[in-house]
């Protein structure tokens, strides 16, 4: 098989979110491949040593920085990766850029087995793009996958965790598979491993090396804008009712009833 | 000027922090009072590659330099880890794995560095004795030439892991300081195997760090065959500053990494305390003490990796031997300040075990006694940088 992984560079988990007027300050933020993606690239690294795959391509659109992510991902088992990066990308929304990685699949000869992504990106975290390849490519697809059995040349099983229970998905391949905590627990980058990820191949196209015309990309090229940014309001003070067993249940219950109104 | 880290570094680094939030302070906090051996954290740094920084790829390792071990220790201890981000690293791989990549034979190197690598050997160093703690040169263990060999006798103090390692470097003389022309001369380095039935090591009840033993360490008619030298006999002490510089390297970016870890605790703690109407955080003297040894450290820092580029980038030892001194007392006493004052934010809980900050504080003591105290750091600054006149002999 060959697999395509879809890596995105995020800011790190414990990254303080500012605003610098009503956009993102991105001064200070240390960067770090989408820890969805991880399970993604650790899943086709695994198939490949269960001999199920031959090759591993990371795929990402992004920034020059975004190359960090993608030797990350080199480090953890791909074996070469694609950087699609240029200025006229900035502002790109989900759909534009599932068109960008649809057209970067062609580019490395459209005949990818299975296309895994992370369930969804710690930063934007819209869950919408791994779909729109799908649809875009008019292929089968499971998202928040927790387990997977793949039979080269045939069919992938998915398993998603629904409320209650389980649902099992059968897909023919080729398919979209998004991951989800639980499918697998990725390995640290070893030290080895991350100087060998320093001599694959990493290349790196601009939108005119994959035909793509700017006015299809950026803000003129999507259907979604974000106008602004806003934190979260302040978390109140709680209350803290005190007293007797019977007189906290009434005093809580009135709480309830009178001031959120929830029953 | 180049201030940044390549990718790979900063790719390793990102690995460390991600180790270290898989060894919590939690999870110190129960080696620490079980006084056990952090085998877990043993395995994930073995897997990952951190016993073999310094080795080259021939032997297993990833052939880098002093420069990224620091990097790596640093991340661990600042992101959780504490001392122990270092601890271990620092026994096995600064004082086994450094000298024989620089001055063993093929088949010292065949012997001890694929092993070291994989994690499956521990080194110790026996260097500090009862007579001869900060005057190295008087030590007294003495190696006699015998036949194809040497006979070993003498006691050595302080040596941590010689509980467990399997590999020591031993530091002895094979010329007595009246007989040696020079001061220097005189000293050389041996690798010894262990367990060893002629290398009594008896633990000694400590003040922290308790997920290690140090131990005294008595060496009676020890026989060593020859291919036990390490480097050239006599002249062992230009080879050990090889050692003991990044050690002491080790030990200063472990501090700032201590302090750094000690004061985001604090910062936390003192964002959700209040005890009146504001979060105890707001106060400037709490404030003010934990920004400055916050600023100082971060000096340190780059002072001491000022020391690690220069050390991988063959600069001159007085160089070397300048900036790491430097950069080990400013790191020391800030680490120590931020440890006092993330106590201080704490209050009561500070001094509870729970909270970790009262562990950091024992770690953080050690730092002004060993690799070096703080007074022999200060002395070299005066003498070899200020060049006022030696106050001892
Ligand atoms: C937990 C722990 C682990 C250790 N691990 C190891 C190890 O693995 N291997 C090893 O070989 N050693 C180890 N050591 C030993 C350590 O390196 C020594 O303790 C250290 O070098 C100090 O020597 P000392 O204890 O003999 O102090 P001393 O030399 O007796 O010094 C006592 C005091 O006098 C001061 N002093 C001495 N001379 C001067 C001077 N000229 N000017 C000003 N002040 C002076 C010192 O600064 C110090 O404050 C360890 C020590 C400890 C505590």
């Amino acid at each position: 098989m060959k697999i395509a992984v879809f890596c995105k560079s995020v800011p790190d988990t414990e990254t303080k979110v500012r605003l610098k007027g009503d956009r993102l300050d991105t001064s200070g933020i240390k960067y770090i491949l989408n820890p969805y993606d991880e399970f993604a690239v650790e899943e086709a690294v695994r198939m490949k040593e269960a001999k199920k795959a031959e090759e591993i391509v990371a795929i990402s659109m992004g920034p020059a920085r975004a190359q960090e992510a993608l030797r990350n991902a080199l480090a953890i088992g791909a074996d070469r990766a694609v950087l699609v990066t240029d200025d006229a990308l900035d502002g790109s929304d989900t759909l534009a850029t599932a068109k960008v990685l649809v057209k970067v699949l062609e580019k490395e000869g459209g005949d990818f087995d299975l296309l895994l992504f992370g369930q969804r990106a710690i930063d934007g975290d819209t869950w919408q793009v791994p779909s729109q390849v799908a649809a875009l490519l008019d292929l089968p697809q499971a998202t928040c996958t927790v387990a997977l059995e793949v039979e080269p040349g045939s069919k992938a099983v998915a398993t998603r965790l629904v409320e209650g229970g389980e649902e099992i998905h059968e897909l023919t391949l080729p398919a979209v598979i998004t991951c989800s905590k639980g499918l697998n627990e990725p390995r640290y980058p070893s030290l080895p491993n991350i100087m060998k990820a320093k001599k694959k191949p990493l290349t790196t196209y601009s939108l005119g090396d994959l035909g793509i015309d700017a006015s299809e990309v950026g803000k003129n090229g999507s259907r979604t804008e974000v106008l602004s940014y806003e934190l979260p309001p302040a978390r109140g003070g709680g209350k803290k009712v005190e007293g007797e067993p019977e007189e906290v249940v009434a005093e809580l219950v009135k709480f309830l009833k009178e001031e959120i109104k929830v029953i | 000027m180049e201030f940044s880290f390549t990718e790979e570094q900063r790719l390793m680094a990102e690995t460390a922090r991600k180790i270290a939030k898989d060894f919590p302070p939690d999870y110190w906090y129960e080696k620490e009072e079980a006084g056990e051996f952090g085998a877990e954290f043993w395995k994930a740094i073995s897997e990952a590659g951190f016993l073999g920084i310094v080795i080259p790829e021939e032997y297993g390792g990833v052939g880098l330099g002093v420069s990224e071990l620091m990097l790596v220790i640093q991340e661990l201890c600042e992101n959780g880890c504490g001392m122990a981000g270092n601890w271990y690293i620092c026994l096995t791989e600064v004082f086994g794995a450094m000298p024989i990549v620089k001055y063993g034979t093929k088949e010292q190197k065949e012997k001890y560095l694929p092993k070291i690598a994989s994690g499956e050997l521990e080194f110790c160093m026996a260097l500090t004795e009862p007579n001869a703690g900060t005057n190295t040169f008087r030590i007294e263990t003495f190696a006699k030439k015998e036949g194809d060999g040497y006979r070993i006798n003498g006691s050595k103090i302080f040596i941590s892991g010689a509980d467990r390692a399997k590999g020591m470097l031993l530091i002895a003389r094979t010329t007595r300081p009246e007989d040696a022309p020079k001061k220097t001369h005189g000293i050389t380095l041996f690798l010894v195997d262990l367990p060893n039935e002629a290398v009594k090591v008896s633990p000694i009840p400590k003040h922290g760090i308790n997920y290690s033993k140090t131990c005294e360490v008595v060496i009676e008619d020890l026989w060593v065959p020859e291919s036990a030298v390490l480097g050239e006999v006599d002249k062992g002490w230009f080879s050990l500053l090889d050692v003991l510089d990044p050690e002491r390297l080790v030990f200063t970016v472990a501090s700032v990494g201590i302090g750094k870890l000690a004061i985001n605790y604090a910062v936390n703690y003192g964002n959700q305390r209040q005890v009146f109407s504001q979060p105890i955080s707001s106060y400037q003297s709490l404030q003010h003490p934990l920004a400055e040894a916050y600023a100082s450290l971060v000096s340190a820092e780059l002072l001491a990796y000022k020391a690690g580029w220069l050390f991988d980038n063959d600069g001159h030892y007085r160089e070397i031997g300048a900036v790491a001194n430097m950069a080990k007392a400013v790191a020391v006493e800030n680490a120590t300040k931020a440890v006092y004052w993330a106590m201080q934010t704490l209050g009561g809980y500070g001094y509870s075990k729970e909270y970790h900050v009262e562990r950091w504080w024992r770690e953080i003591n050690l730092v002004r006694l060993a690799p070096v105290t703080q007074q022999m750091a200060l002395n070299y600054i005066a003498e070899h940088i200020l060049g006022m006149p030696k106050s001892y002999s």
